[in-house]
Formats: structure tokens, sequence, C-alpha cells
């Protein structure tokens, strides 16, 4: 090939090759949800706290107190819209026997009540996170999250944002029929 | 009627004070330091919620939250460091406006600098390549070629 022919290729190669590249890297790029914040704290152990419980005033919860069992931590408010989306969820995965504690995220421990008489209660407990400090801890930054927890205390698994269908057969059910649940 | 223009000019006034003030104002530090400090945490930290603000910006109830986690860490004696390192505890690098360097920032990193390597090398390339041929004296043949055209 002479050398004009190869600069006339590479006028329209190179081109091409710099759309190509741009192409695969917004193929990935914008699939990416950039509302998902990859949570550091899987794999670590659940950050403690001590909260009153909803339903009982004078009793308080802590994560400790769920040590030997896998559990699910679910974050919600009543005032929270995605948190109606996932609510029916929840409480059939209670019904299967899934141990879910819930922590009421920046409520009205009345509102939070009529809720729940309202919707149903899926909660073994509901822990009152009255000014979010908790929430702070877990690495909270939008309501609703679900977590799931090991017998060891270990945060196994999270998730953002109201939970559906498949993400409770298939990210949150299976621990629990590891665990004889 | 010069009273309404004046008090739309302090309306507007007032309203860019507030936003520029997302910072809450009761603060109380024991010294110019501390706000220093704080002033710059709350910009190096992103408001989780609304991903293109820093908590110092942000009027989202997470970032106020999250200043006030700054500030009372600041109050009980903690360094920088251990503030921000809480922070990524929790939320991850993405929690830090500037993200650290590392293997998995690299082309983040590195890409600004490629690009204008590429672009200074190309323009250099280029820009050598037409003055070579606009300033190509002609040939002995070429001249006679040119005369004979002028003179027609």
């Amino acid at each position: 090939m002479t050398p004009k022919r190869m600069a006339i290729r590479a006028k329209f190669v190179i081109p091409l090759a710099v759309f190509a590249a741009i192409a695969v890297f917004f193929a990935f790029g914008l699939r990416l949800d950039s509302r998902l914040v990859p949570s550091p704290l899987i794999g670590k152990q659940t950050p403690a706290f001590e909260l009153p419980v909803l339903h009982l005033p004078h009793a308080s919860f802590a994560p400790k107190d769920m040590k030997g069992d896998y559990w699910v931590l679910n974050v919600w408010a009543s005032w929270c819209a995605a948190c109606l989306d996932e609510h029916e969820l929840l409480v059939s995965a209670a019904k299967d026997g899934v141990p879910i504690v819930g922590l009421n995220y920046k409520d009205e421990p009345e509102d939070a009540k009529n809720w729940l008489r309202r919707l149903g209660n899926p909660y073994l407990v509901v822990a009152v996170d009255q000014l979010g400090t908790a929430a702070i801890d877990w690495g909270v930054y939008g309501v609703p999250e679900t977590f799931v927890i090991d017998s060891q205390g270990v945060i196994i698994y999270k998730h953002v944002g109201p939970i559906n269908r498949e993400v409770v057969k298939s990210e949150i059910l299976p621990f629990f029929a590891e665990a004889g649940g | 009627m010069k009273t309404p223009s004046w008090s739309l000019a302090v309306f507007v006034f007032s309203a860019m004070l507030q936003t520029a003030a997302g910072i809450d104002v009761d603060l109380e530090f024991a010294s110019p330091e501390e706000e220093t400090r704080y002033r710059h945490l709350v910009e190096e930290l992103r408001c989780l919620v609304c991903q293109n603000q820093n908590l110092a910006e942000s009027d989202a109830g997470l970032a106020k939250d999250l200043r006030k986690r700054t500030y009372e860490m600041i109050k009980n004696g903690q360094s920088d460091d251990q503030i921000l390192n809480y922070m990524i505890e929790r939320y991850g690098d993405f929690v830090l406006y500037r993200p650290p360097f590392k293997p998995l920032t690299l082309i983040l990193w590195a890409a600004p600098a490629v690009f204008l390597i590429l672009a200074v090398a190309s323009f250099w390339l280029y820009s050598r390549r037409t003055r070579n041929k606009a300033f190509k004296s002609l040939s002995s043949d070429e001249r006679r070629q040119a005369r004979r055209l002028l003179d027609e």
C-alpha cells in the first residue's frame, strides 16, 4: 500500500476507532446506576446501637440481641413513599419465616404505629431512630434500605431502595433456607 | 419607582446568601482553626442523596445530619483523617468529592493528561506537516512552468 493510501485509510480508521472506544465506555457507563453506592459495610460487623422499641417505650433493641440468627434489618419511615411499594413483600417474607427488624428512620412514633396498624406489621421488633444517628452509622443514605445479617453479626447483603420480588427470591430468601429458617 | 426594585434586589441578594450559607450558622467553634477544618471537611464530603453537591451546598436532610456528625466529631477532638475514615467506612470512597488515587481510579486520573498529550502531539505533527508543504521550494521545472503560466 502506498503511504498516501495508508494516510487516507488512517483518516477513516482513527475517528472510527475513537468512536468505538467512546461507545464501549458509554455502553458500560450508562448502564451503571449512579445512585447505587457500593456499601463498604458488607463483610463487616453490624455497627452497634441501642434504641428504644416502638411498641415498648421502656425496652430497647441492639443488633447484638439477634446474634446466633440470620436476620434482616429494614430501614423505613411512614413518610417514605417507596417504603409503601415494598411493604407487602416484607409482610410475605415475614410470613415465610424471615426475621425482620425494622429501623424506623426519622419518623414520628405515632405515624409509624398507624402505618403498621393499617398495612400490617412484618417486624419482630421496631427500633426507633428518631434522630437518624444509628442510620448514619449503618451508612444509610436513602430509605428504604435492607440489610441481611448472618448469625455472627456480619452484614452479608445490602439493598438500597424498595426491594422487589426478584431481590427477595434470589438475594434474601436463600440465606434463610441455609440457616434453616 | 425606586423602592420595589430595591426590595427585589435585597430579596435576590439574601436568597443568594442563603444558598451560599447552606452551612448551619448557629455552630460554635472553640477556635478559628476548628471552623476552617469544619468548612474544609464539609466541602470535601459528598452528599449521598444529591450527588452533585457536597455537604456544604446541600439542603438535604442527610447532608444536615452528616454536617452535624462532622461537627460533633471535630468537637470530640477527632482528626480530619479520623473523620474522613469514618465516612469512608460507611459510604465508601464515593463520599469523597476527590476520588483517591488507586488502581481502580487510574483511568479517571490519567485520562485528562493522556488526552492533553495526544492533542498536543497530534497538533504538533499536523502543523509540522502542513508547514513543510507550504514552504517547500519549487524545483527548476516547476519554476519554469510557473513562469510560463504567469507570462501568458
